[in-house]
């Protein structure tokens, strides 16, 4: 166990800096010039030019990053071009929003997903079946955006129970949690619904019912927390996800966390903090996956002993 | 013709297959179907106060912001959304196919390195890749298809590669070897078409997925440029005033919400017919 997990430590580093090569040799092959941008339109090529060498941009390729790195294993992502303070700290800044708006959104995912799940699985192939299998398929198939929006629309507009967008008090992180969860749910009832099947055809499930408990405790107690190991590794793989993906719902309903910190980043080209949050989110899918690997054998002694 | 026949017998499956001929269909006729230009900005597409007119006979679906037909636009914006699927899809289902085979046949250092590289890939936080790499070069409808082909071939070469491996270790395979076949054959002649059902599956529900991708960098404003319409532009260019004129953004969110799911539900179908032991599974 302490070896897999060494192992999955060097994998996990070597995985960060493959990321962060590509990363930047991308933003270094893109035809878009920070220091440009940080002149303004007016500038002379002097200026261009000063500031191009301020920021070591004159240097080779191979120079810079090897710069980058230097800061990176030293936990240091570097300085944001047009907010001239330190990557890592506008990151920590706004990485707790994230995170509760990642913890609120998975919450209503498993407990939605759950819910759907083993409703459709006990009333396999019937019509509620058919129904929640068709819904999961609807909100894996629904653009983000659209959803935030009609939200939006319905609640904060029309029946003004929650604020249109930002971001403290509780009402605040309703819709955009909804808004993920409700999505995301799909995948998590139908992966629920057919570890719930594979188990209610079990023999032991047999022996429970012929000893006559009630459906509701063998569906609750005996079947479902066998049928929770894949929700564990899907949460892994989810919070990877969520990172990468926060961008736009953080957009539409003015969350001020790092998907917003990444999307105001982009439009200025300010490419150390695009560097930090690529990698942060990189990081987060790295953990992800290796929770996924890590929990499942802590709750199932069945792959321990593999 | 197998295939067709037992997904018609599905109620999901044919609502999806009849979706996507009717989207493929009208996008094809748009010139002939739409009522009018889809750039067309009309004196009487307007209010009195300018804003934009509910839907009505005159104008089905109602105008946008500047006085355009909202039914053309997205007859028009069904050919972006299409051609963005097909060619980012082909690309990405391409590439996908080509680091699979070769990474799952070739043992030692090609190998390995290949799915080293579809590991880190994999890592990569996609959507945020998407967009960065959409916003800092020139978005267009070529770039934002190379974009989306970028982003959406490693999951196909992951399950490219997880078969080829199974398949080389087959006995048929190893028959074919011993006979003296070289590597080119037995790639082409028979891992090859053993792959194309996943191909195919691949292919139809990653259309779905890069209709989405495709809306959500429109929406975001760095996707298709107006005013060639697309289907996330539109919602783009009236989601400041969707309070006021809520059709401009629902009535397109609802046609790319339909489309991707008319596409995965006719790829799930698939995938179970072609592949029996998923059925009823993820």
């Amino acid at each position: 166990m302490a070896f897999l997990l060494l192992r999955r430590l060097v994998q996990t580093a070597l995985i960060l800096l493959g990321v962060a090569a590509i990363t930047f040799l991308l933003l270094y092959a893109l035809p878009a010039d920070p220091a440009r941008m940080i002149a303004g339109r007016s500038a002379t090529a002097q200026t261009v030019a000063n500031i191009r060498r301020e920021l070591g941009l004159d240097q080779p390729l191979l120079v810079q990053f090897w710069t980058y790195l230097q800061g990176l294993v030293q936990g240091d992502l570097g300085r944001s071009y047009a907010q001239k303070t330190d990557v890592g700290a506008l990151i920590a800044a706004r990485l707790p929003a994230t995170l509760i708006l990642m913890a609120a959104g998975i919450f209503v995912e498993v407990l939605l997903g759950i819910a759907l799940g083993v409703l459709a699985a006990v009333r396999r192939g019937g019509f509620i079946d058919r129904l929640v299998m068709m819904a999961s398929f609807v909100g894996v198939s629904a653009p983000q955006f659209v959803a935030a929006l009609l939200l939006l629309y319905v609640f904060a507009v029309t029946l003004a129970w929650f604020p249109m967008s930002g971001f403290g008090t509780f009402a605040h992180v309703v819709l955009p949690a909804l808004t993920l969860g409700i999505l995301g749910a799909g995948w998590y009832a139908r992966m629920v619904r057919s570890a719930m099947i594979d188990v209610l055809n079990q023999d032991y499930v047999r022996t429970a019912r012929a000893k006559g408990l009630s459906s509701f405790r063998i569906v609750f107690r005996h079947a479902l927390p066998n049928a929770l190991l894949p929700v564990v590794a899907m949460i892994g793989i989810d919070i990877g996800q969520f990172m990468s993906g926060v961008v736009v719902v953080e957009a539409v309903y003015g969350w001020p966390g790092i998907g917003q910190l990444a999307w105001q980043a982009i439009q200025q080209v300010d490419i150390p903090i695009i560097m930090g949050v690529t990698l942060v989110s990189a990081l987060a899918i790295v953990i992800g996956n290796l929770i996924a690997d890590l929990v499942a054998p802590l709750i199932d002694p069945r792959i321990r002993a593999r | 013709m197998h295939v067709l026949k037992s997904m018609i017998r599905q109620p999901a499956a044919l609502f999806g297959l009849v979706v996507v001929a009717l989207v493929v269909l009208l996008a094809l006729a748009a010139p002939l179907v739409a009522p009018y230009s889809p750039d067309e900005q009309m004196f009487d597409g307007l209010t009195l106060e300018g804003a934009p007119l509910p839907p009505s006979a005159q104008f089905l679906l109602g105008t946008d912001a500047l006085g355009r037909d909202l039914l053309s636009r997205l007859l028009y914006g069904a050919r972006t959304s299409l051609v963005i699927g097909l060619v980012a899809n082909g690309i990405a289902v391409t590439i996908g196919l080509l680091i699979g085979i070769l990474s799952g046949y070739m043992r030692g250092l090609v190998g390995n390195a290949l799915m080293r590289f579809t590991d880190l890939m994999m890592a990569f936080p996609a959507l945020l890749l998407a967009i960065v790499l959409a916003a800092l070069l020139r978005p267009s409808l070529w770039i934002v298809a190379m974009v989306i082909a970028l982003v959406n071939w490693v999951q196909v070469a992951r399950i490219v590669y997880t078969e080829t491996r199974g398949l080389v270790e087959r006995d048929f395979i190893l028959a074919e070897r011993s006979l003296g076949a070289g590597h080119g054959r037995i790639l082409f002649y028979h891992i090859l078409p053993h792959l194309i059902p996943t191909a195919i599956v691949w292919g139809t529900l990653g259309i779905a997925t890069t209709v989405l991708l495709e809306a959500t960098l429109s929406f975001l404003g760095i996707g298709v440029q107006p005013p060639t319409p697309s289907w996330g532009n539109i919602i783009f260019e009236s989601q400041s005033y969707f309070q006021a004129a809520p059709w401009l953004v629902f009535i397109p969110g609802a046609v790319i919400l339909l489309t991707a799911l008319s596409f995965n539900l006719v790829g799930d179908a698939l995938r179970d017919l072609l592949d029996p032991t998923q059925r009823g599974r993820g």
